[in-house]
Protein backbone atom coordinates (compact mmCIF):
# COMPACT_ATOMS: atom_id res chain seq x y z
CA UNK A 1 0.00 0.00 0.00
CA UNK A 2 1.48 3.70 -0.83
CA UNK A 3 1.18 6.45 1.46
CA UNK A 4 -1.30 9.10 0.29
CA UNK A 5 0.13 12.22 -1.81
CA UNK A 6 -2.65 13.77 -2.81
CA UNK A 7 -6.15 14.78 -1.41
CA UNK A 8 -8.81 11.78 -1.76
CA UNK A 9 -12.14 12.10 -2.19
CA UNK A 10 -12.80 9.91 0.85
CA UNK A 11 -10.05 11.07 3.03
CA UNK A 12 -9.36 9.06 6.18
CA UNK A 13 -11.42 11.16 8.51
CA UNK A 14 -14.70 10.56 5.91
CA UNK A 15 -14.19 6.45 6.53
CA UNK A 16 -15.23 4.18 9.14
CA UNK A 17 -12.56 2.09 11.04
CA UNK A 18 -14.36 -1.31 11.37
CA UNK A 19 -13.09 -4.77 13.04
CA UNK A 20 -13.26 -7.44 10.29
CA UNK A 21 -11.73 -11.21 9.16
CA UNK A 22 -11.34 -11.15 5.64
CA UNK A 23 -14.39 -13.24 5.17
CA UNK A 24 -16.65 -10.25 6.47
CA UNK A 25 -14.52 -7.22 5.07
CA UNK A 26 -15.66 -9.61 1.66
CA UNK A 27 -19.18 -9.49 2.87
CA UNK A 28 -19.51 -6.34 4.06
CA UNK A 29 -17.90 -5.47 0.33
CA UNK A 30 -20.93 -7.27 -1.76
CA UNK A 31 -23.00 -5.76 0.59
CA UNK A 32 -21.99 -2.22 -0.89
CA UNK A 33 -21.67 -3.23 -4.66
CA UNK A 34 -25.45 -2.99 -5.20
CA UNK A 35 -25.48 -7.04 -6.22
CA UNK A 36 -28.55 -8.18 -7.79
CA UNK A 37 -28.12 -12.25 -7.11
CA UNK A 38 -25.38 -14.03 -4.72
CA UNK A 39 -25.58 -18.16 -4.92
CA UNK A 40 -23.43 -19.98 -3.32
CA UNK A 41 -22.58 -23.17 -0.90
CA UNK A 42 -20.88 -23.45 2.73
CA UNK A 43 -17.14 -24.40 2.65
CA UNK A 44 -14.05 -23.88 4.90
CA UNK A 45 -13.03 -21.16 5.22
CA UNK A 46 -15.05 -19.23 2.67
CA UNK A 47 -17.97 -19.84 4.88
CA UNK A 48 -18.06 -16.71 6.75
CA UNK A 49 -18.57 -14.59 3.57
CA UNK A 50 -22.12 -16.32 2.85
CA UNK A 51 -23.00 -16.67 6.11
CA UNK A 52 -22.92 -12.83 7.00
CA UNK A 53 -24.27 -12.10 3.75
CA UNK A 54 -27.12 -14.14 4.16
CA UNK A 55 -27.78 -11.71 7.33
CA UNK A 56 -27.75 -8.58 5.36
CA UNK A 57 -30.47 -10.00 3.27
CA UNK A 58 -32.31 -11.74 6.20
CA UNK A 59 -32.14 -8.00 7.84
CA UNK A 60 -33.77 -6.31 4.95
CA UNK A 61 -29.72 -4.79 4.11
CA UNK A 62 -29.91 -5.54 0.66
CA UNK A 63 -32.21 -5.98 -2.22
CA UNK A 64 -30.14 -9.15 -3.42
CA UNK A 65 -31.98 -12.53 -4.08
CA UNK A 66 -29.55 -14.95 -2.25
CA UNK A 67 -30.17 -18.50 -3.63
CA UNK A 68 -29.47 -21.35 -1.54
CA UNK A 69 -28.09 -24.28 -3.81
CA UNK A 70 -27.21 -27.63 -3.25
CA UNK A 71 -23.48 -27.74 -4.81
CA UNK A 72 -20.87 -24.94 -6.13
CA UNK A 73 -21.54 -26.52 -9.48
CA UNK A 74 -24.85 -25.24 -9.39
CA UNK A 75 -23.97 -21.94 -7.43
CA UNK A 76 -21.60 -20.82 -10.75
CA UNK A 77 -24.63 -22.21 -12.68
CA UNK A 78 -26.77 -19.88 -10.44
CA UNK A 79 -24.55 -17.20 -11.23
CA UNK A 80 -24.47 -17.48 -15.14
CA UNK A 81 -27.71 -17.43 -15.23
CA UNK A 82 -28.51 -14.36 -13.11
CA UNK A 83 -25.43 -12.55 -14.79
CA UNK A 84 -27.13 -13.59 -18.42
CA UNK A 85 -30.07 -11.77 -17.30
CA UNK A 86 -28.30 -8.35 -16.79
CA UNK A 87 -27.75 -9.08 -12.72
CA UNK A 88 -24.59 -7.95 -10.68
CA UNK A 89 -23.87 -11.99 -9.51
CA UNK A 90 -21.64 -12.87 -7.09
CA UNK A 91 -20.62 -16.15 -5.57
CA UNK A 92 -17.87 -17.66 -2.96
CA UNK A 93 -15.63 -20.91 -2.78
CA UNK A 94 -12.60 -22.68 -2.53
CA UNK A 95 -10.88 -25.41 -2.75
CA UNK A 96 -13.03 -29.19 -3.40
CA UNK A 97 -15.55 -26.36 -3.91
CA UNK A 98 -13.82 -24.91 -6.83
CA UNK A 99 -12.24 -28.03 -7.93
CA UNK A 100 -16.72 -28.97 -8.46
CA UNK A 101 -17.43 -26.07 -10.34
CA UNK A 102 -14.44 -26.16 -12.80
CA UNK A 103 -16.99 -26.70 -15.82
CA UNK A 104 -18.93 -23.72 -15.07
CA UNK A 105 -15.99 -21.40 -14.26
CA UNK A 106 -15.32 -22.15 -18.26
CA UNK A 107 -18.71 -21.35 -19.25
CA UNK A 108 -18.68 -17.93 -17.41
CA UNK A 109 -15.95 -16.71 -18.73
CA UNK A 110 -16.56 -18.23 -22.44
CA UNK A 111 -20.07 -16.69 -22.39
CA UNK A 112 -18.40 -13.68 -21.18
CA UNK A 113 -20.39 -12.73 -18.20
CA UNK A 114 -18.68 -10.57 -15.82
CA UNK A 115 -19.73 -12.40 -12.32
CA UNK A 116 -16.88 -11.73 -9.32
CA UNK A 117 -16.13 -14.56 -6.59
CA UNK A 118 -14.13 -14.60 -3.91
CA UNK A 119 -12.11 -17.18 -3.10
CA UNK A 120 -10.62 -18.17 0.31
CA UNK A 121 -7.06 -20.21 -0.96
CA UNK A 122 -7.38 -23.61 0.46
CA UNK A 123 -5.43 -26.59 0.11
CA UNK A 124 -6.71 -29.55 -2.50
CA UNK A 125 -7.54 -32.87 -0.90
CA UNK A 126 -6.19 -35.82 -0.77
CA UNK A 127 -4.64 -35.79 2.42
CA UNK A 128 -7.77 -33.63 3.14
CA UNK A 129 -6.96 -30.29 4.74
CA UNK A 130 -8.62 -27.21 5.39
CA UNK A 131 -5.83 -24.68 5.54
CA UNK A 132 -4.60 -21.85 3.13
CA UNK A 133 -2.41 -22.57 -0.08
CA UNK A 134 -2.86 -22.01 -3.68
CA UNK A 135 -3.37 -25.49 -5.22
CA UNK A 136 -6.69 -24.03 -5.68
CA UNK A 137 -6.19 -21.18 -7.10
CA UNK A 138 -3.56 -22.83 -9.90
CA UNK A 139 -6.23 -25.31 -10.70
CA UNK A 140 -8.37 -22.65 -12.24
CA UNK A 141 -5.50 -20.74 -13.44
CA UNK A 142 -6.57 -21.14 -17.12
CA UNK A 143 -10.48 -21.25 -16.75
CA UNK A 144 -10.25 -17.70 -18.40
CA UNK A 145 -11.27 -15.94 -15.00
CA UNK A 146 -9.14 -12.69 -13.88
CA UNK A 147 -7.65 -13.75 -10.88
CA UNK A 148 -6.28 -10.73 -7.91
CA UNK A 149 -4.09 -12.29 -5.48
CA UNK A 150 -4.56 -10.08 -1.93
CA UNK A 151 -2.49 -9.35 0.85
CA UNK A 152 -4.48 -8.13 3.76
CA UNK A 153 -7.80 -8.06 4.95
CA UNK A 154 -8.09 -4.20 3.79
CA UNK A 155 -7.18 -5.48 0.23
CA UNK A 156 -9.54 -8.28 0.00
CA UNK A 157 -12.49 -5.06 1.08
CA UNK A 158 -10.87 -2.88 -1.82
CA UNK A 159 -10.39 -5.64 -4.44
CA UNK A 160 -14.11 -6.88 -4.03
CA UNK A 161 -14.89 -3.67 -4.85
CA UNK A 162 -12.76 -2.74 -7.51
CA UNK A 163 -13.48 -6.57 -9.23
CA UNK A 164 -17.13 -5.53 -10.26
CA UNK A 165 -15.66 -2.96 -11.76
CA UNK A 166 -13.05 -4.64 -13.83
CA UNK A 167 -15.23 -7.14 -14.81
CA UNK A 168 -18.08 -5.19 -15.63
CA UNK A 169 -15.75 -2.29 -18.00
CA UNK A 170 -16.96 -2.64 -21.77
CA UNK A 171 -13.94 -3.65 -23.10
CA UNK A 172 -13.37 -6.67 -20.20
CA UNK A 173 -16.37 -8.50 -19.24
CA UNK A 174 -14.71 -11.23 -17.65
CA UNK A 175 -15.61 -12.56 -14.42
CA UNK A 176 -13.11 -12.18 -11.65
CA UNK A 177 -11.59 -13.72 -8.71
CA UNK A 178 -10.89 -12.65 -6.03
CA UNK A 179 -7.95 -14.66 -4.23
CA UNK A 180 -7.77 -14.25 -0.13
CA UNK A 181 -5.39 -17.40 1.55
CA UNK A 182 -7.71 -19.44 3.87
CA UNK A 183 -7.17 -18.58 7.67
CA UNK A 184 -4.26 -16.33 7.25
CA UNK A 185 -6.86 -13.83 5.89
CA UNK A 186 -10.40 -15.55 5.73
CA UNK A 187 -10.63 -15.43 9.50
CA UNK A 188 -7.68 -13.06 10.51
CA UNK A 189 -9.66 -10.13 12.26
CA UNK A 190 -7.95 -6.64 11.24
CA UNK A 191 -8.80 -2.82 11.31
CA UNK A 192 -9.95 -1.57 8.16
CA UNK A 193 -11.32 1.44 6.41
CA UNK A 194 -14.51 1.17 4.97
CA UNK A 195 -16.14 3.77 2.60
CA UNK A 196 -19.76 4.99 2.66
CA UNK A 197 -22.48 3.00 0.72
CA UNK A 198 -22.87 6.14 -1.79
CA UNK A 199 -19.38 6.41 -2.29
CA UNK A 200 -19.33 2.80 -3.89
CA UNK A 201 -22.14 3.35 -5.86
CA UNK A 202 -20.82 6.23 -7.09
CA UNK A 203 -17.61 4.23 -8.03
CA UNK A 204 -19.30 1.58 -9.55
CA UNK A 205 -22.17 3.86 -11.12
CA UNK A 206 -25.02 2.41 -10.04
CA UNK A 207 -26.13 -1.39 -10.86
CA UNK A 208 -24.90 -3.17 -13.74
CA UNK A 209 -25.09 -2.16 -17.88
CA UNK A 210 -24.95 -4.69 -19.69
CA UNK A 211 -23.01 -4.83 -23.12
CA UNK A 212 -24.85 -4.42 -26.25
CA UNK A 213 -23.99 -6.69 -28.73
CA UNK A 214 -25.08 -6.65 -32.76
CA UNK A 215 -27.00 -9.74 -33.70
CA UNK A 216 -28.48 -10.16 -37.38
CA UNK A 217 -31.79 -10.67 -36.82
CA UNK A 218 -32.05 -7.08 -34.48
CA UNK A 219 -31.40 -3.86 -36.95
CA UNK A 220 -30.50 -1.94 -33.41
CA UNK A 221 -27.90 -3.11 -31.49
CA UNK A 222 -29.65 -5.28 -27.91
CA UNK A 223 -28.24 -5.11 -24.83
CA UNK A 224 -26.45 -9.14 -24.17
CA UNK A 225 -29.26 -9.84 -21.75
CA UNK A 226 -31.88 -12.65 -21.70
CA UNK A 227 -35.13 -11.30 -22.04
CA UNK A 228 -38.52 -12.78 -22.84
CA UNK A 229 -39.51 -10.15 -24.79
CA UNK A 230 -36.64 -9.87 -27.17
CA UNK A 231 -34.95 -13.39 -27.38
CA UNK A 232 -31.17 -14.01 -27.96
CA UNK A 233 -29.62 -17.16 -28.06
CA UNK A 234 -27.09 -17.73 -25.32
CA UNK A 235 -24.88 -20.34 -25.31
CA UNK A 236 -24.55 -21.27 -28.69
CA UNK A 237 -22.90 -24.46 -30.53
CA UNK A 238 -19.63 -23.69 -32.08
CA UNK A 239 -17.51 -25.70 -33.63
CA UNK A 240 -14.50 -25.62 -36.04
CA UNK A 241 -16.22 -22.63 -37.82
CA UNK A 242 -16.35 -20.29 -34.95
CA UNK A 243 -15.22 -21.52 -32.04
CA UNK A 244 -11.70 -19.75 -32.40
CA UNK A 245 -12.93 -16.49 -32.91
CA UNK A 246 -14.94 -16.51 -29.90
CA UNK A 247 -12.11 -17.64 -27.93
CA UNK A 248 -9.89 -15.15 -29.70
CA UNK A 249 -12.02 -12.51 -28.60
CA UNK A 250 -11.77 -13.87 -24.42
CA UNK A 251 -7.80 -13.65 -24.92
CA UNK A 252 -7.94 -10.12 -26.64
CA UNK A 253 -10.05 -9.14 -23.42
CA UNK A 254 -7.32 -9.88 -20.71
CA UNK A 255 -5.25 -7.57 -22.76
CA UNK A 256 -7.89 -4.72 -21.62
CA UNK A 257 -7.75 -6.25 -18.33
CA UNK A 258 -4.70 -5.77 -17.70
CA UNK A 259 -5.03 -1.58 -18.98
CA UNK A 260 -8.01 -1.60 -16.60
CA UNK A 261 -6.81 -3.21 -13.46
CA UNK A 262 -4.33 -0.20 -13.43
CA UNK A 263 -6.76 2.40 -14.07
CA UNK A 264 -9.52 1.15 -11.48
CA UNK A 265 -6.03 0.70 -8.72
CA UNK A 266 -5.52 4.97 -9.62
CA UNK A 267 -9.48 5.76 -9.55
CA UNK A 268 -9.69 4.36 -6.45
CA UNK A 269 -6.60 5.77 -5.11
CA UNK A 270 -7.95 9.35 -6.11
CA UNK A 271 -11.62 7.99 -4.19
CA UNK A 272 -9.63 6.52 -1.30
CA UNK A 273 -5.63 7.07 -0.82
CA UNK A 274 -5.05 4.00 -1.20
CA UNK A 275 -3.45 1.74 -4.03
CA UNK A 276 -1.72 -1.37 -4.57
CA UNK A 277 1.26 -0.56 -6.58
CA UNK A 278 0.13 0.08 -9.94
CA UNK A 279 -2.84 -2.89 -9.57
CA UNK A 280 -0.84 -5.35 -11.55
CA UNK A 281 2.62 -5.76 -9.00
CA UNK A 282 2.85 -4.17 -5.57
CA UNK A 283 7.32 -3.86 -5.20
CA UNK A 284 8.70 -3.12 -2.72
CA UNK A 285 12.44 -1.85 -2.79
CA UNK A 286 13.13 -2.71 -5.74
CA UNK A 287 14.86 0.54 -7.27
CA UNK A 288 18.74 -1.29 -7.02
CA UNK A 289 17.32 -4.63 -5.84
CA UNK A 290 20.38 -7.76 -6.56
CA UNK A 291 17.99 -10.22 -4.80
CA UNK A 292 14.07 -10.31 -5.69
CA UNK A 293 12.00 -12.62 -3.93
CA UNK A 294 8.47 -13.09 -5.95
CA UNK A 295 5.16 -13.65 -4.07
CA UNK A 296 1.84 -13.69 -4.19
CA UNK A 297 -1.02 -13.05 -1.32
CA UNK A 298 -0.38 -12.91 2.42
CA UNK A 299 3.25 -14.03 2.76
CA UNK A 300 4.29 -10.99 1.32
CA UNK A 301 4.07 -9.33 4.58
CA UNK A 302 6.00 -11.59 6.47
CA UNK A 303 8.82 -11.09 4.08
CA UNK A 304 8.45 -7.76 3.47
CA UNK A 305 9.59 -7.18 7.22
CA UNK A 306 12.67 -9.49 7.11
CA UNK A 307 13.69 -8.20 3.54
CA UNK A 308 13.46 -4.42 5.56
CA UNK A 309 15.52 -5.82 8.00
CA UNK A 310 18.64 -6.53 5.79
CA UNK A 311 18.28 -3.40 4.05
CA UNK A 312 18.85 -1.86 6.93
CA UNK A 313 21.90 -4.38 7.12
CA UNK A 314 22.62 -2.61 3.55
CA UNK A 315 21.60 -6.28 2.03
CA UNK A 316 20.09 -4.94 -1.73
CA UNK A 317 17.15 -7.21 -1.45
CA UNK A 318 13.65 -6.61 -2.15
CA UNK A 319 10.03 -8.09 -2.96
CA UNK A 320 7.90 -8.24 -5.50
CA UNK A 321 4.49 -9.06 -4.87
CA UNK A 322 2.02 -10.49 -7.80
CA UNK A 323 -1.26 -8.78 -7.82
CA UNK A 324 -3.22 -9.92 -10.74
CA UNK A 325 -1.73 -13.78 -11.12
CA UNK A 326 -4.27 -13.54 -14.63
CA UNK A 327 -3.38 -11.23 -16.99
CA UNK A 328 -0.13 -12.26 -15.68
CA UNK A 329 1.83 -8.83 -16.52
CA UNK A 330 4.83 -10.34 -18.26
CA UNK A 331 5.68 -6.78 -19.41
CA UNK A 332 5.79 -5.23 -15.70
CA UNK A 333 7.32 -8.07 -14.26
CA UNK A 334 10.34 -8.07 -16.89
CA UNK A 335 10.67 -4.37 -16.54
CA UNK A 336 11.40 -4.95 -12.35
CA UNK A 337 13.79 -7.78 -12.50
CA UNK A 338 15.99 -6.90 -15.33
CA UNK A 339 18.35 -5.43 -13.38
CA UNK A 340 18.24 -8.04 -10.55
CA UNK A 341 21.05 -10.94 -10.39
CA UNK A 342 19.19 -13.32 -8.58
CA UNK A 343 15.10 -14.29 -8.36
CA UNK A 344 13.84 -16.33 -5.77
CA UNK A 345 10.34 -17.41 -6.82
CA UNK A 346 7.95 -19.06 -3.95
CA UNK A 347 4.99 -20.85 -4.99
CA UNK A 348 2.16 -22.20 -2.40
CA UNK A 349 1.21 -25.25 -4.33
CA UNK A 350 3.42 -27.69 -5.91
CA UNK A 351 3.28 -28.42 -9.79
CA UNK A 352 3.99 -32.36 -9.73
CA UNK A 353 6.09 -33.22 -12.23
CA UNK A 354 7.10 -29.50 -13.25
CA UNK A 355 8.48 -26.50 -12.04
CA UNK A 356 5.97 -24.15 -9.74
CA UNK A 357 2.99 -22.43 -12.12
CA UNK A 358 3.92 -18.56 -10.71
CA UNK A 359 8.13 -20.14 -11.34
CA UNK A 360 6.88 -20.72 -14.86
CA UNK A 361 5.20 -17.24 -15.68
CA UNK A 362 8.42 -15.34 -14.23
CA UNK A 363 10.52 -17.57 -16.51
CA UNK A 364 8.51 -16.94 -19.39
CA UNK A 365 8.63 -13.55 -18.88
CA UNK A 366 12.25 -13.03 -18.20
CA UNK A 367 13.33 -14.69 -21.33
CA UNK A 368 12.69 -12.24 -24.02
CA UNK A 369 15.17 -10.04 -21.70
CA UNK A 370 19.14 -10.14 -23.17
CA UNK A 371 20.92 -10.67 -19.95
CA UNK A 372 19.01 -12.83 -17.67
CA UNK A 373 18.88 -13.15 -14.09
CA UNK A 374 19.40 -16.30 -11.88
CA UNK A 375 16.07 -17.81 -11.38
CA UNK A 376 15.17 -20.30 -8.38
CA UNK A 377 12.25 -21.97 -7.22
CA UNK A 378 10.82 -22.11 -3.72
CA UNK A 379 7.76 -24.64 -3.13
CA UNK A 380 6.44 -23.46 0.42
CA UNK A 381 3.08 -23.18 2.93
CA UNK A 382 1.46 -26.30 1.61
CA UNK A 383 -1.56 -27.31 3.55
CA UNK A 384 -1.28 -23.99 5.57
CA UNK A 385 2.12 -24.27 6.93
CA UNK A 386 3.24 -20.86 8.45
CA UNK A 387 6.31 -19.40 6.53
CA UNK A 388 7.98 -17.80 9.85
CA UNK A 389 10.02 -14.82 10.08
CA UNK A 390 12.78 -17.34 10.93
CA UNK A 391 12.05 -19.65 7.60
CA UNK A 392 12.05 -16.23 5.66
CA UNK A 393 15.56 -15.21 7.37
CA UNK A 394 17.00 -18.49 6.40
CA UNK A 395 15.94 -17.94 2.76
CA UNK A 396 17.55 -14.85 2.32
CA UNK A 397 20.83 -16.05 3.82
CA UNK A 398 20.50 -19.06 1.18
CA UNK A 399 20.24 -16.73 -1.77
CA UNK A 400 22.88 -14.64 -0.20
CA UNK A 401 24.96 -17.75 -0.59
CA UNK A 402 23.69 -18.32 -4.30
CA UNK A 403 24.68 -14.82 -5.29
CA UNK A 404 27.89 -15.22 -4.03
CA UNK A 405 28.48 -18.61 -6.02
CA UNK A 406 26.84 -17.06 -9.05
CA UNK A 407 25.28 -20.00 -10.34
CA UNK A 408 22.70 -22.49 -9.51
CA UNK A 409 22.87 -26.37 -10.13
CA UNK A 410 20.05 -27.92 -11.69
CA UNK A 411 19.42 -30.51 -9.12
CA UNK A 412 19.21 -26.99 -6.85
CA UNK A 413 16.59 -25.06 -9.41
CA UNK A 414 13.57 -25.85 -7.11
CA UNK A 415 13.85 -26.49 -3.53
CA UNK A 416 11.73 -26.82 -0.22
CA UNK A 417 10.94 -24.29 2.33
CA UNK A 418 10.37 -25.32 5.42
CA UNK A 419 9.73 -29.39 4.68
CA UNK A 420 11.09 -31.90 7.38
CA UNK A 421 13.93 -33.49 5.15
CA UNK B 1 -13.33 -22.16 -44.99
CA UNK B 2 -15.57 -19.98 -46.73
CA UNK B 3 -15.37 -15.88 -46.99
CA UNK B 4 -18.76 -16.05 -45.95
CA UNK B 5 -17.84 -16.43 -42.31
CA UNK B 6 -17.06 -13.74 -39.68
CA UNK B 7 -13.71 -12.86 -38.44
CA UNK B 8 -13.70 -12.46 -34.14
CA UNK B 9 -13.88 -8.69 -34.38
CA UNK B 10 -17.36 -8.97 -36.29
CA UNK B 11 -19.04 -11.28 -34.21
CA UNK B 12 -20.75 -10.08 -30.83
CA UNK B 13 -18.85 -11.48 -27.38
CA UNK B 14 -19.72 -14.79 -25.58
CA UNK B 15 -20.81 -16.66 -28.74
CA UNK B 16 -24.06 -14.92 -28.32
CA UNK B 17 -26.34 -16.42 -31.40
CA UNK B 18 -25.69 -14.11 -34.13
CA UNK B 19 -27.84 -15.65 -36.05
CA UNK B 20 -31.12 -17.35 -36.31
CA UNK B 21 -31.29 -20.55 -34.35
CA UNK B 22 -33.26 -21.76 -37.53
CA UNK B 23 -30.43 -21.18 -39.78
CA UNK B 24 -28.33 -23.69 -37.94
CA UNK B 25 -29.17 -26.92 -38.94
CA UNK B 26 -28.42 -30.06 -36.54
CA UNK B 27 -29.56 -32.85 -38.54
CA UNK B 28 -26.36 -33.21 -40.52
CA UNK B 29 -24.79 -36.39 -38.47
CA UNK B 30 -27.58 -38.60 -38.75
CA UNK B 31 -26.74 -42.16 -40.22
CA UNK B 32 -30.08 -43.48 -40.59
CA UNK B 33 -33.25 -41.36 -41.64
CA UNK B 34 -37.01 -42.33 -40.67
CA UNK B 35 -39.42 -42.33 -43.76
CA UNK B 36 -43.71 -42.62 -43.42
CA UNK B 37 -45.43 -44.73 -45.37
CA UNK B 38 -48.40 -42.38 -46.00
CA UNK B 39 -50.59 -45.17 -47.39
CA UNK B 40 -50.07 -46.64 -43.50
CA UNK B 41 -49.96 -43.81 -41.38
CA UNK B 42 -53.49 -43.53 -39.30
CA UNK B 43 -52.46 -39.99 -37.62
CA UNK B 44 -52.39 -41.10 -34.53
CA UNK B 45 -49.05 -38.57 -33.64
CA UNK B 46 -47.91 -41.15 -31.28
CA UNK B 47 -43.88 -40.35 -33.39
CA UNK B 48 -45.10 -37.14 -32.98
CA UNK B 49 -45.65 -37.02 -28.65
CA UNK B 50 -42.31 -39.28 -28.84
CA UNK B 51 -40.04 -37.45 -30.98
CA UNK B 52 -37.21 -35.45 -28.41
CA UNK B 53 -36.30 -33.26 -30.90
CA UNK B 54 -39.39 -32.54 -32.09
CA UNK B 55 -38.99 -32.74 -35.97
CA UNK B 56 -42.05 -34.52 -36.47
CA UNK B 57 -44.36 -31.84 -38.50
CA UNK B 58 -48.25 -32.49 -38.14
CA UNK B 59 -49.89 -29.69 -40.39
CA UNK B 60 -53.54 -31.08 -39.90
CA UNK B 61 -53.22 -33.32 -43.15
CA UNK B 62 -50.16 -35.02 -43.27
CA UNK B 63 -46.94 -36.35 -40.83
CA UNK B 64 -44.08 -35.32 -42.42
CA UNK B 65 -40.20 -35.69 -40.74
CA UNK B 66 -38.08 -32.55 -40.46
CA UNK B 67 -34.78 -33.64 -41.92
CA UNK B 68 -32.83 -30.54 -40.97
CA UNK B 69 -33.22 -31.36 -37.40
CA UNK B 70 -34.06 -35.14 -37.47
CA UNK B 71 -31.00 -36.67 -35.70
CA UNK B 72 -32.27 -39.96 -36.53
CA UNK B 73 -32.64 -41.93 -33.17
CA UNK B 74 -35.76 -43.83 -34.23
CA UNK B 75 -37.73 -43.48 -31.43
CA UNK B 76 -40.37 -42.63 -33.96
CA UNK B 77 -40.07 -45.88 -35.97
CA UNK B 78 -40.38 -47.81 -33.05
CA UNK B 79 -43.22 -46.36 -31.00
CA UNK B 80 -45.83 -46.50 -34.54
CA UNK B 81 -48.55 -48.86 -33.71
CA UNK B 82 -48.84 -49.68 -37.27
CA UNK B 83 -45.12 -49.90 -38.00
CA UNK B 84 -45.92 -47.26 -41.36
CA UNK B 85 -42.09 -45.63 -40.35
CA UNK B 86 -39.21 -47.30 -41.33
CA UNK B 87 -35.45 -46.62 -40.69
CA UNK B 88 -33.31 -46.28 -43.76
CA UNK B 89 -29.61 -45.89 -44.37
CA UNK B 90 -28.77 -41.79 -45.34
CA UNK B 91 -26.23 -42.85 -47.10
CA UNK B 92 -27.50 -45.44 -49.65
CA UNK B 93 -26.53 -48.55 -46.60
CA UNK B 94 -24.79 -51.45 -47.32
Amino acid sequence: MTTLKLTPKYPREKQTIMMFNGDEAVAYAVKQCYVDVVAAYPITPQTIIVEKFSEFVANGEVHTEFIHVESEHSAMSACIGAAATGARAFTSTCSQGLALMVETLYIASGLRLPIVMAVTNRALSAPINIHGDHSDAYLMRDAGWVMLFVENVQEAYDTTIQAFKIAEHPEVQLPVSVHLDGFFLSHTMENLHVLPDEAIYEFLGGPRKPVKVKVDYYDEEVEYTLNPARPLSVGMLAFYDYYFEIKTQQVEAFKHAERVITEVNEEWYKLTGRKYGDGLVDPYAMSDAEIAIVVMGSSTGTIRNIVKKFRERGVKIGVLRIRSYRPFPRRRVAELLKDVKLVAVLDRAASPGTLGALYSDIISSLYTLKERPLVVNYIYGLGGRDLSPQLVHRLIEELREDLRRGFIPEERLQRYLGVRE
Amino acid sequence: MSLSLKSWREIPIGGVGFKLSTEVKTGEWRAMKPVIDQNKCTKCLICWLFCPEPAIMWDGVRVEVNYDYCKGCGICAQECPVKAISMVPEFGGE
